[in-house]
């Protein structure tokens, strides 16, 4: 049995972004808390802590989790995958992200990065996602700023394209 | 918000879990998916010494037919009973109730057994147990027992748990064609219920079940029949709810929504 003891760091293994880390932390660190403060990335934001707003929402084995439910030891093992995944490199923006720049579906920004992950896994598993299920995926965040409406049309945008049905590569160039 | 110190033991067998229970049964807590239990934890309402991470224990993490029920483990999350094969056909009722309980966000990770275990009054799949009449599946180090849903859900977040048990596996009676019907009002699509029904056919009638209300989930048999009759069976039932005012709503808007909702779906399955 492994038992792991409060007061001490113990070891995590997992994948972020897909590079691997090798790293402790105590029981009870949250995984927000690890993401932003161990490693650094700030991506992910940390709003009401309790699995509501949804700004914390980053995608675990696949599917998106709230990070701020999310103890880091329980993601041993997995495929975390953040916001920061979405551009490139270059720092170029992801199609979900210029689909989000061209509709203006942030202002403040802070409910964005959780936004992002959930489109971003459900587009993974549905590509053919409509509306309806867009909303659906969206009552689990909430925006203060934009009353969502930009936030669908920069959805089903990313959608269609993502389907191949527009281009808008000219467009961003 | 940051949880309380804890120490975390990642089961690799069902006996090192109960194992755990049988020793340090109070200050233990059993963590599954965690989407009942952390916000619990964040918020410090809950303080356990140890958490027992029961998720990589395969055994939990079945679905199967069981002599006319359907036997969904400790460990089968949400999205993962949603996308059973046969959800529609012999599980027709949590077709309808899994996708508004919690978000998308949260059914990725929280289990069935755990919104079960955690028994909030207003929750989706407590109300599904009592309105199908099934069963929770206990364990501890020193036994199996089984316990029907209505001796289970003792009051707010109390059940027939003991601190040595564990839920090993809760029992949905097979749906098997009778007609289902769920229907629920909150202030947003996944938050909880201010009112949620359940329906199920029976061979008398239909079973109605209400969330949100009492202090638990509670189920009633009604009989067919006429319209007139059936307002004052409904009213009745309303009533004996004993509704409360809070935050979200009034106890006579709730009483409303029981009338209401409650002639909706008797209609619907006796159609």
């Amino acid at each position: 049995m492994t038992r792991m003891a409060a007061e001490q760091r113990h070891r995590i293994r997992f994948t972020l972004n897909g590079e691997a880390v090798d790293r402790a932390c105590e029981p009870r660190m949250l995984l927000t808390d690890f993401l932003r403060h161990e490693i650094g990335a700030t991506g992910t934001h940390v709003g009401c802590e309790h699995g509501v707003c949804g700004a914390c929402t980053v995608n675990v084995d696949g599917r998106p989790a709230r990070a701020c439910l999310t103890l880091t030891l329980q993601v041993e093992g997995s495929e975390v995958r953040t916001v920061e995944s979405l551009a490139d490199r270059q720092g170029r923006l992801g199609l979900l992200q210029s689909a989000f720049r061209r509709h203006h579906a942030l202002q403040c920004g802070f409910c964005t990065p959780g936004i992002l992950m959930s489109l971003d896994a459900l587009f993974a598993r549905r590509a053919n996602a409509d509306e309806a299920e867009i909303r659906d995926v969206l009552t689990g965040h909430l925006c203060r700023c934009t009353g969502y409406a930009p936030i669908v049309r920069a959805a089903l945008e990313a959608a269609a394209e993502l389907r191949g049905e527009t281009n808008r590569e000219a467009v961003d160039a | 918000m940051k949880p309380a110190a804890f120490d975390y033991v990642r089961a690799e067998s069902l006996d090192e879990a109960l194992d755990v229970l049988r020793n340090e049964g109070g200050d233990a807590r059993i963590i599954a998916g965690g989407q009942s239990l952390m916000p619990m934890l964040n918020m410090r309402l809950a303080r356990p010494r140890i958490l027992v991470d029961i998720m990589r224990l395969a055994e939990l993490r079945r679905v199967e037919p069981r002599q006319g029920n359907i036997a969904v483990g400790a460990a089968v999350r949400q999205a993962e009973l949603l996308e059973w094969p046969a959800l529609d056909r012999d599980l027709t009722l949590l077709s309808l109730a899994l996708p508004w309980t919690g978000h998308a966000q949260t059914r990725s990770r929280g289990t069935v057994c755990g919104s079960i275990a955690h028994a909030d009054p207003s929750a989706e799949m407590p109300l599904a147990l009592v309105a199908l009449g099934g069963e929770v599946v206990l364990r501890s180090a020193r036994k199996r027992r089984r316990v029907a849903a209505h001796d289970f859900f003792l009051g707010v977040m109390a059940t027939d748990r003991n601190d040595d048990e564990m839920i090993e596996a809760v029992e949905f009676p097979a749906t098997n064609g009778r007609r289902c019907a769920f229907r629920e009002v909150a202030r947003r699509h996944g938050d909880f219920a201010i009112v949620a029904c359940a329906a199920v056919a029976t061979e008398r009638g239909v079973r109605l079940a209400v969330g949100g209300v009492a202090d638990m989930p509670v189920a009633r048999e009604f009989d067919i029949l006429p319209a007139s009759a059936l307002d004052g069976a409904l009213n009745a039932f309303a009533w004996d709810l004993d509704a409360r005012d809070d935050f979200h709503a009034t106890a006579r808007y709730r009483r409303d929504l029981v009338r209401m909702i409650g002639h909706e779906l008797i209609a619907e399955v006796t159609r």
